[in-house]
């Protein structure tokens, strides 16, 4: 259960080591996606282009820094019976913004990424965050918890990314890397893209990779599981 | 603890200040959001033309679409017999701007068939050479499909197809879209037999072979390529009066 706990008396603002771990650990030793495995639902299905991937990180970050702060700052006030109602309420405002916004700034990002902007309301991390760390927390604290699990998720969503279009479409942000004509930057006569790259199970293969390489590669995830 | 009173207190204020946000939101933005899907749909249009352009098509700004819709294109709409309407008509179809551009094609769908009415696009290229640009639509896999077909002024050359879906799989069906090099198959395809008869084209799993009125499927795509098929077998055959209607002069 989440009740509320009146935060320790610390000054507001501060830059300590506590705060850098907030903003540091989930982008490795704590990370949503390869460590705790949530958000996989958006990181298979927007991952196909490296811009789309960019644009969705953004959104993400926005949602979950923003939400975690607003969350806290009404935590002392928010009914425990609905407080998961009210937080739907924060996130679902939060991405209905993002959405009008993006909107009004590029179109057709927009139009590519299509409903998956809307479904930022069920990513899990952003919601997780909610509940363990924004409903207990102060909100200058809250708002970096959010950033840096905004930012874990945005690491692995450009990494698989990059990985996709390079190796599906032989191109990294539309521009034309590696492919079997002249347009692109390197040519080899023959070259075929590997189009299940660009399918959803490979999502699902290169997650799994990030994770076993994440584990090989940071020692101290191997005990935590 | 919360009374209950407060409880109902608190949701209110909150979904209040939540939905006035919103609302002052997307009131404010709606201008731009109705200018940016204007281009889009323009740019639709414009990519069925787009090797008789000059420059890099993906680079036209905004204001260089509205300026070739503007100077280069003429709209005309057009009911299932054949007949123009006029901009009156189209505004009591329930479509404010009047021309074909402000055509909801996805409603147009959803209407009996005698009723729909359709858009034509004619692009004038710098040269003074005529191109015709018809809408078709359809069914993918999952979703809808539509396009835009451009034609060389003897109505019967395909000069340019540009395809759009709703929610085909990326890598599969979403191939009409992204594949330049499939839809680029279309140009040169030719929608009449030689005796006159329609026949439009063909979708041919396996890979074309009469490169006349035939191009490649897609594999692991089939019946969203089917549906490029049917889409366009029947609604380039709803163009066939004002097609004959050019051809007679």
């Amino acid at each position: 259960m989440a009740d509320v706990q009146i935060a320790k008396k610390e000054s507001a603002i501060s830059f300590g080591k506590k705060e850098r771990k907030l903003l540091v650990d989930p982008l490795n030793d704590n990370n949503p996606v390869t460590v705790q495995v949530l958000g996989i639902c958006s990181a298979l299905a927007v991952t196909t282009l490296l811009d789309k991937a960019i644009v969705m990180s953004i959104a993400v970050i926005f949602v979950c820094a923003f939400a975690n702060l607003f969350t806290s700052l009404l935590r002392m006030y928010i009914p425990k019976q609905v407080r998961m109602i009210v937080q739907l309420i924060i996130i679902a405002f939060l991405v209905t913004v993002v959405e009008l916004s993006l909107k009004a700034i590029d179109y057709n990002i927009y139009k590519e990424l299509s409903v998956f902007i809307g479904l930022i309301i069920t990513n899990c991390i952003i919601m997780g965050r909610l509940e363990a760390f924004a409903s207990a927390n102060n909100p200058w604290r809250s708002l970096l918890d959010g950033i840096g699990n905004g930012l874990g998720y945005a690491i692995i969503l450009i990494i698989i990314a990059m990985i996709r279009e390079f190796f599906g479409k032989g191109s990294l942000l539309g521009y034309k890397l590696l492919g079997p004509t002249s347009d692109y930057m390197l040519t080899i006569p023959g070259y075929q893209p590997n189009n299940l790259m660009v399918l959803f199970p490979s999502a699902m293969f290169v997650i799994g990779v990030l994770i076993w390489g994440h584990r090989a590669w940071n020692r101290k995830l191997i005990d935590i599981s | 603890m919360h009374s209950t009173r407060q409880t109902i207190i608190f949701v209110l204020i909150m979904t209040s200040i939540v939905a006035l946000v919103l609302s002052l939101m997307s009131t404010g933005l709606k201008p731009i959001h109705d200018k940016n899907e204007a281009v889009y749909n323009k740019k639709a249009v414009l990519a069925a033309v787009k090797d008789q352009l000059k420059g890099d098509f993906d680079a036209l700004s905004d204001d260089q679409v509205d300026g070739i819709f503007n100077e280069q294109i003429e709209q005309k709409v057009m009911n299932m017999k054949g007949d123009f309407l006029s901009e009156e008509d189209v505004r009591a179809a329930g479509y404010k701007g009047g021309k074909a551009e402000h055509l909801d094609m996805a409603k147009e769908k959803k209407k009996d068939e005698q009723d729909r009415i359709l858009p034509i696009y004619v692009f004038t290229k710098d040269g003074g050479e005529k191109f015709y640009i018809f809408n078709v639509r359809g069914m993918g896999l999952w979703d809808e499909i539509w396009g835009n077909i451009a034609f060389e002024s003897d109505l019967n050359t395909i000069a340019g197809v540009a395809f759009d879906h709703k929610g085909e799989t990326p890598g599969l069906g979403a191939e009409i879209k992204d594949n330049k090099d499939w839809a680029g198959q279309f140009i040169g395809r030719k929608i009449y037999g030689e005796d006159g008869t329609f026949k439009s084209v063909g979708v041919i799993k396996g890979g074309a072979k009469n490169p006349m009125y035939e191009v490649d499927g897609i594999s692991g795509a089939t019946i969203t390529a089917d549906g490029v098929a049917e889409m366009m077998k029947r609604g380039l055959k709803y163009y066939e009066p004002f097609i004959n209607s050019v051809k007679k002069g």
